[in-house]
């Protein structure tokens, strides 16, 4: 075996084990889970007349009207803070293209045949920065929709404007949830153990991210090759 | 706002059935408004305060006859007057009394997510239910007419009932009954709009306004406020009357096609992830099978 530098000795764990989320990383991804689900099933109560319930369950319309707006600002302080820790790590580059382009093969669970990702991969990345800007987006608009009455008249275009974006970004919020619980609960075990406890196998790291494996061991992650 | 037993043909935010719909055959509503002998008395607009029992706020002066430059949510009958200066030069005053247009196809109703917050009875009168309201403010963009108004307090929005409480004893709305010139009816729509069409008729016959004529938009499906204007191609000149008032296009995309595409798009997405569920399955049944993949390594 070669012998890379182990460049970052203090993420590896005991019994094998690799430290993926360090504790700030954990609370920031928890502030943003807890306030997106909050903002999730309010938002769904106010787009259709047949999820109205939810917010009645959850202690009134006017109560879900009221506190809406205030899980928002929560939110977006939350991924402002996830693009201050993780934005220098995730610039799309050549190898996220191909990433994508054997997408194929990730959906059908051959791993072994995908190009080697770093700490984060394509769709990874694209997730962060579609929350990012979808964030943005929300918040501007979502201040418009949080106090209509103040919008004067001659700029009312701001009002139609927003009812539009707000229900747009969160439509692809949505999506991207999906596919980010469905990854993270279902799809890839050990992955939800990685933003509870925060570290992963060293088994899990090689092969979801061999890039971020050898960086991290110094090991090749695939010695064969 | 009115407790009134009339029945319901539109509700806002409602899943499923209108109860009452179409079990009544009741006429359409309307107040016909003549802008030509209205005198600007504003009887109306003390008459509307008494009956709803509105409180009195300040008034805005601004050297001009109007009360208050807008209405406000405890104020939802105002006179607006404009100085017109006519194509020959000489003044001409147009006072127009601006309150709720009663729309047939109303935009504050289609814009709100709130269960019974607003509807429409049978007779065409749009109510809000404040009981049901959740402050949001969808309404206010979804009128055309900016008349929806928020009590900053209560953050529920407030709006002329067209005195339903007062039409379902069959009494005429109280502005109606205040008005000393008779430029105010009450009746139905066809009358109204028979009534409104003669007095355009005699206004281009016999006086000098050869473009009266009655303002009924058709963008919302005609109003239940209608007026008589003595230059109905320019009824901007009258407080900012729209032209061609619609439900904005982005409210109408959006309670439209964008909901039906979302709905069908996430319904789609969790089927589409159980699915893959089903017949891929996950990457790896546990953590440690992870090794057991083909064309591993060696453990390190």
């Amino acid at each position: 075996m070669s012998t890379l530098p182990v460049t970052h000795p203090e993420r590896l764990a005991p019994h094998h084990r690799i430290l993926r989320y360090a504790f700030h990383e954990r609370a920031w991804h928890w502030v943003v889970g807890f306030s997106y689900i909050y903002l999730l099933l309010t938002g769904l109560a106010f787009w259709t007349p047949w999820l109205f319930w939810i917010a009645i369950l959850l202690g009134g319309g006017q109560v879900s009207r009221m506190l809406h707006p205030w899980f928002g600002l929560i939110f977006a302080v939350g991924v402002s803070a996830m693009y201050v820790m993780w934005h220098a790590q995730m610039g799309i580059k050549q190898i996220d293209k191909d990433w994508f382009n054997s997408v194929g093969y990730y959906i059908r669970n051959e791993d072994d045949k995908m190009p080697p990702a770093g700490r984060y991969n394509g769709g990874q990345k694209s997730l962060f920065w579609g929350f990012v800007i979808c964030m943005v987006l929300m918040l501007l608009s979502g201040l418009v929709l949080w106090l209509p009455e103040y919008i004067p008249w001659n700029l009312r275009y701001l009002r139609y404007l927003a009812i539009l974006v707000h229900a747009s970004a969160a439509l692809i919020t949505i999506g991207l949830f999906l596919i980010h619980v469905y990854m993270g609960v279902f799809a890839e075990r050990g992955a939800f153990g990685s933003v509870i406890r925060g570290d992963v196998s060293l088994q899990f790291a090689r092969r979801y991210h061999p890039g971020w494996y050898e960086e991290i061991t110094g090991q090749p992650a695939n010695p064969e090759k | 706002m009115s407790q009134a037993t009339l029945r319901v043909q539109k509700i806002s935010g409602h899943a499923g059935t209108v109860p009452g719909e179409d079990t009544q055959r009741q006429y359409q509503v309307c107040k016909l408004i003549d802008t030509t002998t209205c005198i600007g008395c504003k009887a109306c607009e003390v008459a509307c305060m008494e009956w709803n029992d509105l409180p009195f706020g300040k008034t805005t002066f601004d050297n001009t006859y109007q009360t208050m430059p807008e209405t406000r949510w405890n104020y939802w009958n105002l006179i607006k007057f404009d100085e017109h200066e006519k194509a020959d030069g000489s003044l001409m005053w147009l006072v127009r009394k601006h309150q709720c247009m009663h729309c047939a196809d109303p935009g504050c109703l289609k814009a709100c997510p709130s269960d019974g917050a607003i509807v429409q009875y049978d007779n065409g009168i749009v109510d809000f239910q404040q009981a049901n309201c959740i402050g949001c403010g969808y309404c206010i963009t979804g009128c055309p007419f900016d008349i929806p108004r928020m009590n900053p307090e209560t953050h529920r929005v407030f709006k002329c009932t067209l005195c339903a409480d007062r039409v379902s004893e069959n009494l005429e709305p109280s502005c109606i009954k205040s008005c000393p010139t008779g430029c105010l009816h009450f009746g139905s729509k066809d009358d109204m709009k028979d009534l409104a069409e003669a007095r355009a008729k005699q206004l281009r016959d016999h006086y000098d306004f050869p473009n009266a004529g009655v303002y009924d938009p058709a963008g919302v499906g005609g109003t239940g406020v209608i007026y008589v204007l003595h230059d109905v191609t320019n009824p901007e000149a009258y407080g900012g009357l729209p032209k061609d008032p619609r439900v904005p296009w982005t409210v109408r995309l959006w309670k439209g096609p964008l909901k039906w595409l979302g709905n069908a798009a996430m319904i789609g997405g969790l089927i589409g992830l159980f699915a893959h569920y089903l017949r891929v399955g996950p990457k790896a049944r546990e953590d440690e099978d992870i090794t057991m993949v083909p064309h591993e390594g060696k453990q390190p």
